[in-house]
């Protein structure tokens, strides 16, 4: 045995093994993607940027229960809501505090109408933190951007909620 | 006068000439390195930069001018800063020995593998200055590792090329690889060879013997405390060593600038092509075995350098010596 393991030693066949085996596998199929180019997959139930989203005639789904302010366990939230004119009640100021944010999902798994959700946009890198606290117009231009994508995510979820 | 100053330009010339492409190909190296290093592991490497990322390199050269260099406050600022320019220099003085046709060489001395030898020995004091005038623990733990560590396998390289020696039968590194017309050393000294690429990894502080730098005890090694341009230098200075190592293994067992075989396709190929394809098959092993080979514990290193390779090259050079004696084919008789 002592013998064996010597040659072994002495002819590096374990080295050479291990030279045949990485050139082999260096001509395989890749397992990483063209990162920037190409996009992995990304599922409905995704936790991205947030949102806020509208029904078809326009209207903010926002009714400003401020469930999602409650259940934040960021407090990343802060809303500030008024009676409008017709006698609904929306909100005059819906902040996120993008760095705040822990992703959970509890604020969109709170809210009664689906008005806020996470989308799965996960690239919104900024150069200054100013540009991470979202206001209510940003969070609707989201909704407004992302509207497509985030209906058919919900409708595929929608057997789980 | 006018003749100093046109000698002097066309040395210059001469120097720019050879200094230019190496330190390309010490940029390209590295995206080799990296790209075959990603390609064993089944990833894609640096690739956006350029075609197929090959100006990776120069793209990180930029962000290094650019970055800051910060001098630690209870350095040493002399010899810090003095550091990875003698590493730098070191590295780059020596490739004006190496011959890359039968006429193109800078500087055809006749002892030329004893100054490589000599410059090689002391690239180790730019590390052991780096590491000490940080003043902190990390690069000075590193800096001593290394410096051991290439003093023990600067040992075994020197045997193995006493093989050589003692077959060629001159120290000018043109008359070795002419030397090798016949049969390339690799042949009838192929133990040697195999010993001499595995010194030439741990002289260069290459993995799996990078214990200077080891990540996970010493964050970066001697080159912790180092950033901007002045890192930068250590690594080109890191880089353009191993490529003389590689350039070394070539002339002294691969033949140099000689083509495979003396028939039609291969002997028009200009002969630095030779040389340089050589380099290339070196270096991809290189990158191989850093990418299949686990890091070395030190006294494993010790163990191998000193109980293993020394005896082993000591014994072979009595051999190589007994051989060429007892079939009277000593050079120069």
């Amino acid at each position: 045995m002592k013998i064996k393991r010597f040659f072994k030693t002495i002819l590096m066949i374990d080295f050479v093994s291990g030279l045949l085996i990485a050139i082999k596998e260096s001509f395989r199929q890749k397992k990483t993607i063209n990162y920037p180019f190409e996009k992995g997959f990304v599922s409905p139930r995704a936790r991205g940027e947030h949102a806020l989203r509208r029904y078809p005639n326009g209207e903010e789904r926002c009714i400003a229960c401020k469930l999602c302010e409650a259940v934040c366990p960021a407090q990343a939230i802060t809303i500030e809501s008024q009676e409008r004119s017709d006698g609904s009640r929306k909100t005059t100021r819906y902040d996120i505090d993008m760095l705040k944010c822990i992703y959970c999902g509890l604020c969109e798994q709170s809210c009664p109408v689906d008005a806020i959700v996470q989308g799965p946009n996960f690239e919104f890198a900024t150069q200054t933190r100013e540009e991470l606290y979202y206001n209510k117009d940003k969070l609707l231009e989201n909704g407004d951007r992302w509207e497509s994508i985030l209906a058919a995510n919900i409708k595929a979820d929608s057997s789980h909620r | 006068m006018p003749d100093y100053a046109s000698l002097l330009f066309s040395e210059v010339l001469k120097i720019l000439m050879l200094l230019i492409p190496v330190l390309v190909s010490v940029a390209m190296i590295v995206w080799l390195d990296r790209r075959v290093w990603a390609f064993v592991q089944k990833r894609r490497g640096p690739n956006v930069v350029g075609p197929f990322g090959l100006f990776q390199s120069l793209a990180d050269a930029l962000k290094y001018i650019f970055k800051e260099i910060i001098i630690p406050a209870s350095s040493n600022k002399v010899i810090f800063i003095l550091a990875p320019i003698i590493t730098m220099t070191l590295a780059l003085i020596s490739w004006a020995v190496i011959p890359f046709s039968e006429d193109f060489v800078l500087a055809d001395i006749n002892v030329g593998i004893l100054y490589l030898f000599a410059v090689s020995s002391l690239g180790v004091y730019g590390i052991i200055m780096g590491g000490w005038a940080s003043n902190s623990k990390y690069p000075f733990l590193g800096a001593i590792r290394s410096a051991a560590q290439m003093v023990s396998y600067e040992v075994s390289i020197g045997i193995i090329i006493i093989n050589v020696l003692l077959c060629v039968g001159s120290l000018n590194l043109s008359d070795i690889v002419k030397a090798q017309e016949n049969v390339w050393y690799i042949i009838p000294l192929f133990p040697m060879f195999v010993i001499f690429f595995i010194s030439a990894l741990a002289e260069t502080n290459r993995p799996p013997f990078d214990l200077p730098e080891a990540e996970a005890e010493l964050v970066a090694g001697y080159q912790t405390e180092y950033s901007g341009m002045m890192y930068a230098m250590f690594w080109l200075g890191e880089y353009a060593n191993i490529l003389l190592m590689c350039a070394l293994g070539s002339i002294l067992f691969l033949g140099g600038w000689l083509s495979p075989i003396d028939i039609f396709p291969f002997n028009v190929i200009p002969s630095p092509i030779w040389l340089i394809l050589k380099i290339l098959l070196l270096f991809i092993l290189f990158a191989l075995v850093k990418a299949i080979v686990p890091r070395y514990r030190y006294d494993q290193l010790m163990r191998l350098g000193w109980k293993v390779f020394l005896p082993l090259s000591l014994t072979w050079v009595v051999l190589t010596a007994g051989y060429l004696m007892y079939f009277d084919l000593l050079p120069g008789n």
